[in-house]
């Protein structure tokens, strides 16, 4: 084995695909080295739940021998990534993060896992995450909480916090995470990683365990602009076995990176910029912003004006959706039944109290109270509605601009325990991440510099809907604009 | 408008849930401080405004009207094998090797 740790941790896709093709590293010992970087320091860490290391060492052997007949490889072949453990993988215990799937095993692949294989990936494991992708910060998983691999004593982010503390601590090249409200973007962006929001419908969600329907989105998690390009192209695409799945070609996003960015008109929202937002994530923001300025972009200062009512709305259309969802938990198919049950509604009642976390409860009594009798206009129907102004806000702006420049998050990575005994103050932090999943638009997380803590900063870019081409054009500019 | 521990009693029946007393007096804190945040939607006047529950219909094809939105979704009317019996009831905790065993929903 000639690779280390240092060599690891900066692994790019197409690193580790020509190390693999010239043969200089197998893809075995590239995923058994991945292993070893798991078991010696995973354990401080927290980010992986189940390794599969039987099926990524299958996969990586039939990578190997393909490389030994000389014969073309796949895209991803022998490059080693991580599944969050929301997304199905057969054969494989699955959990979403929660108890009641504990000793759940997934009965088929996810598509977008199906595609990644497909295309010569090598499976590494399943990824911590929030409790059915609920949280903010990965401390409602109900197994361990993610730890932030730039500073143990914070958290890294969530719901996908398994996901950037994998790929920011050297454990997985790239990764899968989902993204409702902000799940992807905003744990890549308190781990210095990238993390992309593709358009809604873009990325088949077949074989995710739903948390919101109209707002789930599968994607990836990376340390580059490129590489998270390279993983849309290969997952994204219209699948018959997801209908929301839109039928849009896709393009050759990682040829994206390079192109020209001069003449785009960017726009900067100023509600994304007021108060609450920290000087120093402004400031690191605003000095990107002066780059692409620089390099011939066009800044125009455009308004989102019922960006404070995104939050709100979030939370009512999102909870109510997983109230939905989740009522299939129910003690029948699912592999957790309390024992004590001696009638079926006592069934349901018993093994749902058992096996959801607090704030899979919480969420799941609030949708219920908004879609309930009597409060159904109160609460939903209005945030549908406020949903419909989110939308056209973004309609209007981006009949004059190409793509918005924004923060991700309004602090960086906070401490564990700091804010778990106040839900709204969790939320909150959700404030710049989850308009993008309610009005549908892609975007993309990546870091922009650390503060004077040496903590990650993160900013985000989001595009018009099915333009993943100039978001990702713009993204790997800035991220050469630092180097 | 106060939720009150008799309202979350409800609704937690609608939704299947039980909470111990002590769940139940922390979810009415909660609700409460989350509900007067979500009052902010108040402010807006959304009287002629169409409520919008998914976003695919808007734009993914934007040109089409009706069904015809989702024509994309539409298959040829063939019968494809699904998951078998063996891996659909493979996690029940409980099964007869056929069905899903519960337990007894009527007493006589």
């Amino acid at each position: 084995m000639n690779i280390n740790t240092h060599k690891i941790s900066a692994l790019t896709i197409d690193a580790a695909r020509s190390l693999v093709e010239s043969r200089e590293v197998s893809a075995h010992s590239l995923a058994e080295a991945h292993y070893a970087e798991i078991e010696s320091r995973d354990e401080a860490i927290g980010s992986f739940l189940t390794l599969t290391k039987e099926r990524a060492l299958q996969q990586a052997e039939r990578i190997d021998r393909l490389a030994e007949k000389g014969d073309p490889l796949p895209r991803l072949a022998g490059v080693p990534v991580g599944i969050k453990d929301v997304l199905m993988t057969r054969g494989e215990r699955t959990t979403a993060g929660s108890r009641f799937l504990e000793k759940f095993i997934a009965p088929y692949d996810a598509t977008a896992v199906e595609r990644l294989e497909a295309a010569g990936a090598v499976c590494l494991g399943k990824l911590n995450c929030d409790e059915f992708a609920m949280g903010s910060s990965n401390e409602n998983s109900a197994f361990h909480p993610v730890r932030n691999p730039r500073d143990t004593t914070r958290v890294p982010g969530g719901s996908s916090g398994g996901s950037a503390a994998a790929v920011a601590a050297g454990f997985a090249v790239a990764t899968l995470g989902s993204d409702t409200g902000g799940s992807i973007r905003q744990p890549a962006a308190f781990c210095g990683v990238v993390g992309l929001l593709p358009t809604y419908g873009r990325v088949s969600r077949y074989g995710l365990i739903a948390f919101a329907s109209s707002l789930d989105h599968v994607g990836p998690l990376a340390r580059s602009v490129k590489d998270s390009a390279t993983l849309l192209e290969v997952i994204a695409g219209r699948d018959p076995h997801d209908s929301t799945s839109a039928d849009v070609p896709v393009g050759k996003y990682s040829e994206e990176c390079g192109r020209e960015i001069r003449g785009l008109r960017i726009g900067i929202p100023k509600e994304y910029f007021g108060e609450g937002l920290d000087p120093e994530i402004r400031e690191a923001i605003e000095r990107r912003i002066d780059g692409l300025r620089n390099a011939g972009c066009e800044i125009v200062t455009v308004s989102l004006p019922h960006t404070e009512y995104a939050i709100p709305v979030y939370y009512i259309v999102a909870t109510a959706e997983a109230s939905a969802n989740l009522a299939r938990f129910d003690g029948v198919r699912y592999t957790t039944r309390s024992p004590q049950s001696k009638t079926l509604a006592d069934m349901y009642r018993r093994s749902r109290d058992e096996g959801f976390g607090a704030e899979v409860k919480r969420r799941i009594i609030l949708g219920t109270y908004a879609l309930s009798a009597g409060y159904y206009d109160a609460y939903y129907l209005k945030a549908q509605q406020v949903r419909t102004l989110l939308t056209r806000d973004f309609q209007k702006v981006f009949t004059s601009v190409d793509a918005i420049v924004t923060p991700v998050t309004p602090t960086v990575a906070f401490k564990l325990g700091e804010k778990t005994d106040d839900p709204v103050a969790m939320y909150l932090n959700d404030i710049y991440t989850v308009t993008a999943n309610l009005v549908g638009v892609p975007g993309i997380s990546l870091p922009c510099g650390n503060n004077h803590e040496g903590l990650p900063i993160g900013v985000q870019i989001l595009g018009k809907h099915f333009d993943e081409a100039t978001v990702i054009r713009l993204a790997h500019a800035m991220e050469q604009d630092q180097q | 408008m106060k939720v009150t521990e008799k309202d979350v009693a409800y609704v937690a029946d609608l939704a299947n849930l039980e909470l111990t007393p002590d769940e139940s007096t922390r979810m009415v804190a909660d609700l409460n401080s989350i509900l007067g945040h979500i009052d902010k939607l108040n402010e807006l006047d959304t009287s002629n405004v169409q409520p919008l529950a998914e976003v695919v219909s808007a734009f993914a094809a934007a040109e089409r009207t009706g069904s015809e939105k989702f024509a994309y979704a539409q298959r040829a009317d063939v019968v494809i094998p699904g998951l078998s019996r063996e891996a659909a009831l493979s996690n029940a905790p409980d099964t007869d090797g056929a069905c899903f065993r519960v337990p007894k929903v009527i007493e006589r």
